[in-house]
């Protein structure tokens, strides 16, 4: 039977790690994030658990413990944010060679300086050609459910990749809303077992991980990446198809909301999309016919279910909570990229909003919805809810 | 039981031909000595050094173990997560062997970048032998200094120029920091005599816990010396007491070995090109003086921990 409760994103996402019970965990503290592995060893420390939780002293030890225990062939989990993330940055293109199904609950937070302890994607936006499946989450629902289907993602034999579960610092990790939790059995018979390939601690059956491999083997061992990221968007809809029919919860890779008949769509990740429907709402009952495209698997880019959604589109904005300094927004890049392999223009606005934890209000929506339907439309890209 | 050499010949080798280290390296002899008596499986991990990058050429392999390598600096990290994976694993019962857990990094990864993820896994208990093939500088890189190498020493981001004589300052000391770790095994050796390291490593390994060995082994490129007299620097170091081979058990100290005479470190020094520069003139000498000094007041340091007094011959 599930239960329904009230909880925040990161115990959201500890209560996830507790069902799915994973082998090891290896974590460091670091806001806001903290809360998923103190969460978690309150679990150990009670015997909820079976989980080997590995306290290191860094974040790099901590994605290298994770490596190693996941190529070892254990299930591992961990958790981090900004600066954690960003020292673990050697680490992940590594874990992603290796073919190491680690699932980490990624929560959002801008990258100093100025150090600041609040949302923006400039974290993970960073990590984007790390080989990672990223997948972003609107609320502490998404994040809980993304995280159990995230094991079976990462674990599939089609696959074999790490996937970061992201959210929103403090915005959605903090903020208590309720969550309908499945039950624990229900959860452990859908993951199921990990069955590793080429486990290094199979002694009689010996590998090694980590060879240097030069100019005549490197490009190959890459292109083997490329091709398992080619299989991602498949195993997704038949894992999350399967996590519908259980739940009834259904998460395709990206969430379109009244964009079937509009002439305006915004484009926009994660916690923000709440503001951004919102505002579509107050917006057609004006009589705009506007709609929103949330992008929740990042990586790999789900390009072709972007171009569906978008092409009857006469104008689009396209948000980000990230900037690529000298360049275009990386989503803004993305979406400019899929419609140009589709011979689709579109007038499209890029803007940046929200770095730092600046909050995102009905009002900064309404704001590029109204660029759009004034046909407003510029290259430039623009700040919502700066001061200049 | 007391290991013997001669059982040891035929057993199969951890690490077997075809590797691409130097004649002369000190780091696959300090590999071979160490894992030929283990008796359980071994699963071997190990930082980004010359060690690691010439035994792993792709598509070609000669560990004959379980072998991983991720990055420089998070070997202690690497093999806590081998070990953690394995103690959750046995627990469920997916594996019912004994296995043990062997990282290995040279004194770079080890001494320096190394050194925070060692130190976590030593404070964090983990069931580990950490072995630090110590050639006293960065040679994966091209004989850059690192904080293990001695004063004096011509390396190439510490040259011996007009100037500069080389390396100013003296060597960090790491078996004592890993010493105040209070783990259960640390030993400071060299590959002077096989069945040094053939023992302490085996005493390390089945030590519960997390143990450490500091091996001191020649680069022949960076120490500038001739590859067949790689036991021999080694016993020089020893008899001239530039590197004092002890044991820490439980935190009793034991001394390994007391030369009979008082030899000096120039002794050392003559046969390698690294301290050429230090061999005429006035500056070198007073470097050489300054290094005897150190290595003097290390060897006292070692002795009081030990309890033992030394009388050399005259």
């Amino acid at each position: 039977m599930s239960r329904k409760d009230i909880t925040s994103g990161n115990w959201a996402v500890a209560e996830a790690m507790r069902q799915i019970n994973p082998d090891v965990v290896a974590a460091y503290p670091i806001t806001p994030s903290t809360d998923i592995p103190m969460k978690f060893s309150e679990f150990v420390a009670d015997g909820l658990v079976d989980t080997n939780l590995v306290t290191v002293e860094s974040e790099h030890s901590a994605i290298s413990a994770c490596l190693a225990a996941a190529v070892s062939g254990a299930r591992v989990m961990t958790a981090s944010s900004a600066n954690g993330v960003a020292l673990m940055h050697e680490i992940f293109p590594i874990a992603a060679s290796y073919r190491a199904p680690i699932v980490f609950g990624l929560v959002n937070r801008s990258l100093g300086a100025p150090i600041n302890i609040h949302c923006d994607h400039s974290d993970s936006m960073a990590e984007r050609d790390s080989g990672w499946i990223h997948i972003y989450c609107e609320d502490g629902q998404e994040v809980y459910d993304t995280m159990i289907m995230a094991v079976r993602i990462a674990e599939h034999k089609d696959v074999l990749l790490p996937v970061f579960v992201c959210q929103d610092g403090f915005i959605t990790s903090h903020c208590f809303e309720p969550v309908e939790f499945m039950d624990d059995e229900e959860v452990r018979s859908f993951i199921g077992e990990r069955d590793p390939l080429f486990p290094l601690l199979d002694i009689d059956n010996p590998v090694a991980y980590g060879s240097l491999a030069l100019t005549d083997y490197y490009f190959e061992i890459k292109r083997q990446q490329v091709e398992a990221m080619k299989h991602v968007e498949r195993v997704y809809r038949e894992v999350a198809g399967e996590f519908a029919k259980k739940t009834g919860r259904d998460y395709p890779v990206v969430d379109t909301y009244k964009t079937d008949d509009a002439d305006h769509i915004m484009v926009i990740m994660s916690s923000a999309a709440g503001a951004a429907k919102d505002t579509v709402d107050r917006l057609r009952e004006k009589g705009h016919k506007v709609g929103c495209l949330r992008i929740r698997l990042f990586r790999p880019f789900p390009a072709k279910a972007v171009v569906d959604a978008l092409k009857g589109a006469k104008s689009i904005a396209v948000l980000d909570r990230a900037a690529s300094l000298g360049a275009p927004a990386p989503l803004f890049t993305e979406i400019k990229g899929a419609l140009y392999d589709a011979g689709i223009h579109i007038p499209a606005n890029t803007y940046v909003y929200g770095l730092g934890g600046r909050d995102f209000f009905p009002h900064n929506a309404e704001e590029a919805f109204m660029d759009l339907i004034n046909n407003n439309m510029s290259p430039e890209e623009r700040y919502l809810g700066l001061r200049e | 039981m007391a290991v013997k050499l001669k059982d040891l010949i035929t057993k199969e080798r951890a690490m077997r031909q075809g590797h691409r280290m130097c004649p002369g390296c000190g780091a696959p002899t300090v590999v071979q000595q160490a894992l030929l008596a283990v008796e359980q499986p071994v699963v071997v991990t190990a930082a980004t050094g010359c060690l690691e990058v010439s035994t792993t050429i792709y598509p070609y392999n000669a560990w004959g173990v379980p072998f991983l390598h991720s990055a420089f600096e998070n070997a202690g990290a690497s093999v806590s997560g081998i070990e953690a994976a394995y103690v959750a694993l046995k627990k469920k019962g997916k594996i019912t062997k004994d296995i043990k857990f062997v990282a290995f990094g040279g004194d770079g990864g080890t001494y320096d970048i190394g050194l925070q993820a060692l130190s976590g896994a030593a404070e964090r208990g983990h069931d580990f032998t950490y072995i630090c093939y110590n050639n006293q500088g960065y040679m994966n890189t091209g004989a850059q200094r690192s904080s293990a190498t001695p004063k004096g020493a011509d390396t190439s981001t510490a040259p011996a120029g007009k100037v500069i004589p080389g390396k100013i300052q003296k060597p960090k000391d790491l078996t004592v920091i890993m010493a105040a770790h209070h783990i259960p095994y640390v030993a400071q050796t060299t590959i002077h005599n096989p069945m040094e390291v053939i023992e302490k490593v085996k005493k390390a390994i089945e030590t519960p816990g997390p143990a450490f060995v500091n091996v001191l082994a020649p680069c022949v490129l960076f120490w500038r010396l001739e590859p067949s007299l790689q036991r021999d620097i080694c016993k020089l170091a020893v008899e001239t007491r530039f590197w004092p081979v002890y044991e820490v058990i439980d935190g009793e100290w034991k001394l390994g070995y007391k030369p009979k005479k008082r030899v000096p470190v120039e002794e050392f020094l003559k046969p390698q090109g690294r301290f050429r520069h230090l061999l005429k003139g006035e500056t070198g000498q007073a470097v050489i003086e300054a290094l005897q000094k150190d290595v003097d007041e290390e060897w006292e340091y070692v002795l009081k921990r030990c309890g033992e007094t030394w009388e050399p011959q005259a």
